[in-house]
């Protein structure tokens, strides 16, 4: 199987299904003649020219809005946000518009629309340009949240997306886009609301996505020294949420920690640890644990960031605190 | 009337400051000390510099990310600005805000901004309170051509015009948000034309010629300050490296770049300063090597400074500081 990088699979993907489906079509800042600015639609304005590939003003609200009208009059459009961050720009399209329409509308209309952004931190870019806040969106009925954690699955899930009626927002992450994986060429799709286990372990349950599964597999490997089997779950997309898999292993192992990049309070960790409590309150023989970035905007200088946002060693930390 | 001696040695010492310390701040980028988005003024040191020294030291001045020059032109010691972009203790924001935040009280800067056009209405509402507290302020809002394309920059007009507040919005329209050319992004790129659309004089100036930017300034903050209500300049300018220090800026041709290069402000003011007898050469070479100097303390001074303590990670979320 070749070895793709996160970034090139994105174009792997988007080109693929462009060339499916005449209705599949881009939009964005900088992601024609540029390319993109994390090179994600590279070459592709040169092969389905730049009706299809549109380079948009810095215009969030409009980029989004325009993605929805499109979708409800037939196209299949992939709106890119340069980054997560300037998503917040769209809130009012992507809360107010595009997660609401189908079914204030009654069933009457679809939105097979695709907004696909970075975001993370880990850069020293500061509060403005740090954000992980996918559980603003998984707190949103109406709209899918996508969010790989590598080649393979970013490049099944993002086919899913675009074939996908419904609206759905795909969170990559910037520190991702230059990882490598094995990635098949054929034309494979990984369905929603499928959990992977990318490590499997017997001792503790570490549900992790995007970036901190990374880190979790570090956790895993440096907890595996001190002789403590770690099982690491990566939902893969957090609406809908494949919830079985998660209770299946911490019904087994009897211990959790959840891992993400975004701030603990009402984090995703949050609701997971009450879905874990809510089904298996008796099986558990410690608190769900987790690991979260510090409930401050991200800060610039070096020394602070790093204990601003989770790592491995957080990681191992909240391990060992209910496994020793 | 041709502006006073001084005042042109102002001008050309802080250009000379601008552009030596943003070539500093280069070499720091490299050698490691500086990360994140890091963005220079140089090319475009005329805007700032014309614009800010038509200012009382009182009235307020908001830019965006790229925002190293501006607060040089209101006075903020290079020491501060460069501890900041260490991520030091004595930077202007303790070194939580970086490259693209810098703020500083003292000197009426109202900081800078990550987010494009977020800013604009800041700008706004600041000159509402000045307004409204009867103040003969005025502010002085800087942003990009790309940020004329935002919705808030539309609405920040409209309500500057509608209650006739004292704000200049000064357009630096480098051809160029990112890698997109206005052309390609803007449906009409006389951008300072957009001010009629609100009833607001708008006017457009050289930006490569610091007294053309300082004459037009000191006539339209004197009609602002007057109370006629807010005027929208363009200037016209170029950013002679890449948009940020991770960008090559391979878009623009090197025959574009090269004639943008001949109208450098620097030696135009040089030039035109000699010729007039204003100063001979010994006493610009002197200027040089002061802001030389200048930026050389400023950098050892930035990596002499402390890193922030890991408590500052908690401190200033709020006012009174009951976090965490
Ligand atoms: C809302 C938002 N969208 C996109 C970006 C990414 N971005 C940063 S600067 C920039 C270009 C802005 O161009 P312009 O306003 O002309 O300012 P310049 O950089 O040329 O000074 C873009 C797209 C951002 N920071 N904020
Ligand atoms: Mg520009």
């Amino acid at each position: 199987m070749p070895e793709r990088r996160y970034f090139e699979t994105v174009g792997i993907a988007l080109g693929e299904e462009m060339e499916r489906d005449e209705s599949v079509f881009i939009l964005g800042e900088d992601v024609g003649l540029i390319g993109g600015t994390f090179r994600a639609t590279e070459g592709l304005m040169a092969e389905y020219g730049s009706q299809r590939v549109r380079d948009t003003p810095i215009a969030e609200a409009a980029i989004v809005g325009l993605a929805i009208g499109a979708a409800m009059a037939g196209m299949r459009p992939v709106a890119e946000l340069m980054t997560l961050n300037f998503g917040i720009v769209a809130m009012d399209q992507i809360v107010n518009h595009a997660s609401k329409a189908r079914y204030m509308f009654g069933g009457g209309v679809r939105l097979p629309m695709v907004i696909r952004a970075p975001g993370g931190g880990g850069t020293q870019k500061a509060a403005q340009h740090s954000h992980s806040i996918e559980s603003w969106f998984m707190n949103t009925p109406g709209i899918r949240v996508v969010i790989p954690s590598t080649p393979y699955d970013l490049k099944g899930l993002l086919k899913t997306a675009i074939r996908s009626d419904d609206p759905v927002l795909f969170i990559e992450h910037e520190m991702l886009y230059n990882t490598r994986g094995e990635v098949p060429d054929d034309d494979y799709l990984l369905p929603f609301g499928v959990a992977d286990v990318k490590r499997p372990g017997r001792d503790v349950t570490i549900v992790a996505w995007s970036k901190m599964v990374h880190e979790a597999l570090r956790a895993a490997e440096m907890l595996g020294d001190e002789g403590i089997e770690a099982e690491v779950i990566d939902p893969r997309t957090l609406d809908p949420l494949d919830i079985d898999t998660i209770l299946m292993s911490v019904a087994r192992t009897r211990r959790a920690v959840i891992a993400e990049e975004g701030w603990r309070n009402v984090g995703v960790g949050a609701e997971l640890a009450a879905r874990i409590q809510e089904h298996l309150f008796y099986d558990l023989d410690a608190p769900v644990q987790r690991v979260a970035a510090a409930d401050v905007p991200t800060p610039y200088a070096k020394n602070l960031e790093k204990l601003a946002l989770p790592d491995a060693r957080d990681i191992v930390e909240a391990v060992l605190k209910i496994t020793l | 009337m041709a502006l006073p001696a001084a005042d042109q040695i102002k001008m050309y010492r802080t250009m000379v400051l601008i552009r030596r310390f943003e070539q500093g701040v280069a070499e720091a980028y490299a050698d490691g000390f500086i990360g994140g988005f890091t963005h220079l003024y140089i090319g475009q040191e005329a805007v700032a510099t014309g614009a800010i020294l038509s200012l009382n030291h009182d009235d307020y001045a908001v830019g965006t990310y790229r925002v190293h020059g501006h607060a040089l032109a209101r006075g903020t010691p290079a020491r501060s600005l460069m501890a900041e972009l260490y991520g030091r203790t004595d930077g202007v924001c303790k070194g939580k805000g970086g490259s693209m935040h810098f703020f500083d009280a003292e000197h009426y800067f109202l900081g800078g901004y990550g987010i494009v056009g977020g800013h604009l209405p800041i700008g706004v509402g600041a000159a509402l309170a000045c307004q409204m507290r009867g103040e003969d302020r005025v502010v002085m809002v800087f942003f990009g051509d790309g940020a004329s394309n935002q919705g808030v920059f539309h609405e920040a007009l409209n309500m500057a015009k509608l209650w006739d507040l004292p704000v200049v919005f000064v357009c630096e329209n480098n051809l160029y948000g990112i890698g997109t050319d206005v052309r390609i992004s803007s449906s009409f790129d006389q951008i300072h034309k957009k001010a009629q659309g609100y009833g607001m004089p708008g006017h457009v100036v050289n930006g490569m010629d610091v007294i053309a930017v300082r004459e037009a300034c000191d006539e339209v903050v004197r009609y602002v300050r007057h109370g006629s209500g807010p005027v929208l300049l363009e200037a016209r300018c170029y950013r002679y490296q890449g948009h940020s220090m991770t960008d090559a800026g391979k878009y623009r041709s090197v025959a574009e770049t090269e004639l943008w290069k001949k109208r450098d402000p620097i030696p135009r003011l040089a030039k035109s300063m000699l010729e007039q007898g204003t100063v001979d050469q010994a006493r610009l070479d002197a200027i040089d090597a002061e802001a030389n100097e200048t930026v050389q303390d400023a950098m050892s001074f930035a990596e002499q400074s402390p890193p922030p303590s890991p408590e500052a990670l908690w401190q200033d979320v709020f006012v009174e500081n009951d976090h965490a």
